[in-house]
């Protein structure tokens, strides 16, 4: 009806809908409001179904994804208009972020339960950040990258407050408002001088015009930039990672389980739709950026890492460091014919840096659990009495530092492969960059597993660790993947085809 | 290359692992289950070995056998390929003996904490990454089974070694990840600029067979760096000086069969990688760089056999003398020339089984002593007369003497770096003979020192009486005789003796060579006398690959 009337007033014509190719998004709002309402009817001590529910609802948008993907054939455009495009690319990551926001319901479950927490409102807040990163995979227009990412950003600014009598946690939620805020005001700007240039919200559109030719170059640089910066905050790239560690260590385990893979890959999301889609030709501009980010990320995260004494911090700072490494490949996407490479290395990075990241998440909510100390001390003598979890963490721990047989190295492979395929004084120097972090970094995994496997127990409890039914599900979902991608690669490798993205290219 | 049986050595590399899973199933406290599954799976693995040896085409040594080629990682090219020739063939078999006997021996022998499960487990998954390796043919599957060993051999260190161990673990896994990051780096560079090279860069793929190919005909600067990478990777195994630092801190801390496993195979990584990838790949980068690695060599024996001079400690020694004689595998290597190279491939084998060998006598030395400090060690042949023979025996295979198995390594790299690759008009030049002869000449000297810290080691351990603090614990009479003449002498030691007092309690009576140690050493002590009668037996299966491979540099 509403269109009718609009229809009377101008000549304004419905927009086809598409709605298989919507059906994840819609599965995800359904859910959300489900939970809510749900949330409102049941007595406390039945909350636990708004997470079964939000879980639920997670692996239901998955089907539309899957069926998606089987049909597979053309780039789906469900708009009609090329701003809001389902392809292959963002399929695969739509599961990504599905399929690791069921992981993060799987570890909140106890966590959430036990602490006393309000269940509902978080399981709401959660579908909300996985429904925005879900629509930030298909946004093809600077309205719509913006507002997926403040979908996803806002809820995670209240979900790492959400341990409210604990002052760490408070901080933890403001550092990250006020820094997150702050980043999207960057962004803002960027997208209104791309705007201003281009006349036009569409990606593509702005890509014909950001060539760094005419006479508003400068303009386009400070474009560039900003929107460059904008995400960097997301990415926690250094110099903007300083609310990374803080809100890692203050928020709840999950929520910083969440914050440290899937809010993260959305950061790298936007950059790809930017690198790529937005302004492909200004390579002169964003390769000396991205590589000099990419660099910086990399060895200030490792050797603070190397410092640290408390495990979440430990995993925050090695985060930090790994997107440096997701950049790397980033950085060098214009350069030669490094452009399918690097996409594909930044997508299988991101697919194995979940799983392992989660998994490692897992263990230590499932070690702290017993624990109740973050320290990496706390730790001491695992393998005496927990030696299936210490070899889990092992496993993770080694993937992270990139030690085949495990999926870590050949996250780190297809990086390097990457900017070697780039090339040139660039590609070649960051690659032997990347190679010294490498070895950087694995001195701290490696300093964590000889707290596991040989130091003493440090208060002498030894009484064994009760893995919870759904931690050990993540534990056994982000295990086989890790293990998996590391010994058959070619598994996630198809992921991330330049030619995935390449249709958005002819929208 | 001979696509026959191609299961046979999927069979072998993987057999391990299935031991592990069944493993993973046993309860930690059913010890004996646990230690007879894997000693079963190495067994059975060994039998795989054998039958692979059996079914060898040994007429056809130097080309590839059991070859597979598979789909594996295809968006980045790399295959599953994998086969085996002369140059493989005894560092395959090899790995597998090893692992058996030294799990064999680890029967009684589960150094502290104990949990002979993960223990049992680690060696197995150690096994998989070194035949792998061994088998591996193409860049990306060497360089996977290449780190396979890394972790099970850090946590062996780590977590069963001596006082230093959590320390001296750091410091390997350290070393080689460095060297491996770099390596990596230059396996994939060495894969574009080949790549970019090619007329169809669509056919570029992982395996060596396209490095083998390719690999030459990469410009000599390129060349020259990317052999840079795969040097620091591989001499960082080998080790070479100056990269072997973390050896004889690896080796006093591991636990016996770590330190076993470490001299036997690990090491030969290193080597292997040098024969098998960067030299054959690229050909034109080696003629530049043999000089450099054999003046690294050279002060790699001289270094090591002067750091054995100086050590105090028997375990630390035998380290350091794995410096020295990977020396020689090296300066054979550094010849570029067929005697060099298959002195080399010898020199693995033979050090492999005598420094094992010598790790094996020390560990068992270090469990009756609980000690192994040169000083307080003396007249193991009174008091143990079969292990100080072995003893003997070992050091004198070490020290190279004609007849056992240690000379055919060092003797032909000796011959060889005396006529090195040498001709202005071959395809990549040749080396210089006046420097490579100097050198052989300070190597020969390297064999004196040799006999000289050997022989040293041996008289002041085995030789004499048993010192005052062991002297009662013989199980035989010359101990007592021991005790009674040099009883009163016990005050002279004065840091010794409050040691000594306070350990008597919990010394078990010394007992000789034991059914375990026999049933490990044994095979050893033959394969030792065996190849150094008759060497031939080696030489004939490492030669047709060797000659093959120093074809691309046209000398002879």
């Amino acid at each position: 009806m509403l269109a009718s009337l609009l229809a009377a007033v101008g000549d304004f014509t419905p927009p086809t809908v598409d709605f298989h190719a919507l059906a994840p998004e819609i599965v995800l709002a359904v859910g959300l409001v489900v939970v809510l309402l749900v949330d409102l009817f049941v007595a406390d001590h039945r909350r636990w179904i708004t997470g079964t529910l939000a879980g639920f609802f997670m692996l239901g948008a998955v089907l539309p994804v899957v069926t998606l993907a089987v049909i597979g054939g053309d780039v789906r455009d469900a708009l009609g208009d090329g701003r809001y495009v389902v392809d292959n690319f963002s399929l695969v990551l739509k599961a990504l972020f599905l399929l690791a926001g069921y992981v993060v319901v799987l570890l909140s479950t106890n966590e959430m339960e036990e602490g006393g927490y309000y269940q509902g409102e978080y399981y709401v807040l959660l579908l909300s950040s996985v429904l925005g990163m879900v629509m930030l995979t298909s946004s093809r227009d600077l309205i719509s990258v913006f507002v997926a990412l403040e979908f996803l950003s806002i809820p995670a600014y209240m979900m790492a407050a959400w341990k409210k009598r604990d002052r760490k946690s408070n901080e933890a939620g403001v550092k990250y408002y006020l820094l997150g805020v702050f980043a999207s005001a960057v962004l803002l700007y960027g997208f209104s001088l791309l705007y201003g240039l281009a006349n036009s919200t569409k990606l593509v559109d702005i890509a014909g015009v950001i060539t760094l030719e005419g006479d508003k170059v400068g303009v386009q640089v400070l474009a560039v930039a900003f929107a460059i910066i904008g995400f960097a905050f997301k990415i926690s790239a250094v110099p903007f990672h300083t609310w990374a560690p803080d809100t890692y260590e203050g928020a709840p385990l999950p929520v910083t389980a969440f914050l440290s893979v899937a809010s993260k890959a959305a950061g790298f999301v936007g950059l790809i739709a930017l690198v790529y889609l937005t302004f492909p030709a200004a390579e002169e501009v964003y390769r000396p950026f991205l590589w000099v980010l990419a660099a910086a990320t990399m060895t200030m995260g490792n050797l603070v890492a190397l410092k640290q004494k408390n495990v979440v911090r430990l995993l925050a700072y090695s985060s930090i460091s790994q997107g440096g490494f997701i950049l790397m490949p980033l950085a060098m996407a214009g350069t030669g014919d490094a452009a399918g490479p690097a996409l594909r290395a930044v997508m299988t990075y991101l697919v194995i840096y979940a799983a392992t990241n989660l998994g490692a998440f897992a263990i230590i909510i499932a070690v702290t659990r017993k624990t109740r100390s973050g320290d990496i001390s706390s730790f001491g003598g695992l393998f005496s009495y927990a030696p299936g979890v210490t070899v889990m963490m092992t496993i993770f721990l080694a993937s992270l530092a990139g030690i085949p047989p495990l999926g870590g190295w050949y996250a780190k492979f297809g990086a390097f492969r990457a900017v070697v395929d780039a090339g040139g004084g660039w590609g070649y120097s960051i690659a032997v960059i990347g190679a010294i972090n490498a070895v950087i970094a694995t001195a701290y995994y490696i300093m964590l597993m000889r707290e596991m496997w040989m130091k003493p127990v440090p208060d002498g409890d030894t009484t064994p660790i009760k893995v919870q039914a759904p931690v050990m599900a993540a534990l056994a979902i982000t295990g086989v993947c890790t293990v998996l991608f590391g010994v058959l690669p070619g598994l996630v490798s198809k992921f991330g085809d330049i030619t995935d993205l390449a249709g958005a290219f002819g929208l | 290359m001979i696509q026959n049986q191609q299961w046979l050595l999927s069979l072998g590399v993987f057999l391990p692992l299935v031991g592990v899973a069944v493993m993973l199933f046993i309860p930690k406290s059913d010890e004996s289950t646990v230690k007879g599954v894997a000693v079963l799976t190495a067994a059975a693995t060994l039998a795989v070995g054998i039958y692979t040896m059996v079914q060898f085409d040994w007429d056809k040594a130097g080309s590839l056998q059991f070859f597979t080629t598979n789909k594996w990682i295809t968006p980045i090219k790399a295959t599953y390929t994998i086969g085996l020739d002369g140059i493989s063939l005894p560092l395959y078999v090899l790995s597998m003996i090893i692992t058996l006997l030294v799990m064999i021996y680890s029967w009684d022998h589960v150094p502290s904490p104990g949990n002979p499960k993960a223990f049992f487990i680690l060696m197995l998954v150690l096994q998989t990454g070194m035949a792998g390796t061994f088998v591996a043919q193409d860049l990306i599957l060497f360089f996977v089974f290449f780190e396979v060993v890394l972790l099970p051999m850090y946590f062996m260190i780590g977590v069963w070694g001596g006082e230093n161990r959590q320390y001296a673990s750091l410091k390997f896994f350290l070393y080689t990840m460095f060297g491996s990051a770099l390596m990596l780096v230059s396996f994939i560079a060495l894969f574009v600029v080949t790549k970019n090279n090619a007329a169809d860069p669509d056919a570029a793929n992982f395996s060596f067979q396209w490095f083998m190919e390719n690999g030459a005909g990469v410009a000599k600067n390129t060349a020259i760096w990317i052999f840079a990478g795969m040097f620091i990777g591989f001499a960082v195994k080998v080790p070479m000086f100056p990269f072997h630092t973390w050896l004889p801190d690896a080796h006093t801390q591991a636990p016996t069969q770590g330190s076993v496993i470490l001299a036997a195979i690990l090491l030969k990584l290193g080597t292997y990688g040098f024969v098998r990838i960067a030299i054959p790949f690229l050909p034109q980068a080696a003629v530049k760089w043999a000089p450099v690695i054999a003046v690294l060599a050279v002060i790699g024996i001289i270094y090591g056999a002067l750091g054995c001079l100086a050590q105090t400690d028997m375990k630390r020694l035998i380290a350091f003398s794995s410096v020295a004689h990977m020396g020689f595998v090296m300066l054979g290597i550094s010849t570029l020339t067929t005697l060099g190279i298959n002195a080399a491939l010898f020199g693995m084998v033979a050090h492999g089984l005598i420094t094992g060998m010598l790790f094996f006598i020390a560990g068992s030395v270090k469990e009756r002593y609980h000690t192994l400090e040169i000083k307080r060690l003396r007249g193991m042949l009174l008091q143990m007369p079969k292990m100080g023979w072995i003893l003997g025996f070992s050091a004198m295979a070490s020290l190279g003497l004609p007849g056992l198995a240690g000379f055919w390594g060092e003797f032909p790299a000796l011959l060889a770096s005396w006529n090195p690759l040498n001709g202005a008009d071959l395809p990549f030049g040749g080396l210089s003979l006046t420097l490579f002869r100097v050198l052989t000449i300070i190597a020969a000297l390297g064999t004196v020192l040799a006999a000289a810290y050997l022989l040293w080691l041996y008289q002041r351990t085995a030789f004499g009486e048993p010192s005052a603090e062991f002297a009662g614990l013989g199980a035989d009479g010359h101990a007592a005789h021991g005790h009674d003449a040099h009883g009163h002498g016990a005050a002279d030691h004065g840091d010794a003796d409050s040691d000594g007092h306070a350990d008597h309690g919990d010394h078990e009576p010394i007992h000789d060579v034991n059914k375990f140690e026999w049933v490990a050493w044994t095979p050893l002590l033959i394969a030792i006398v065996v190849f150094g009668v008759v060497p031939q037996l080696m030489f004939k299966v490492i030669d047709p690959g060797v000659t093959e491979l120093v074809k691309v540099f046209g000398g002879k």
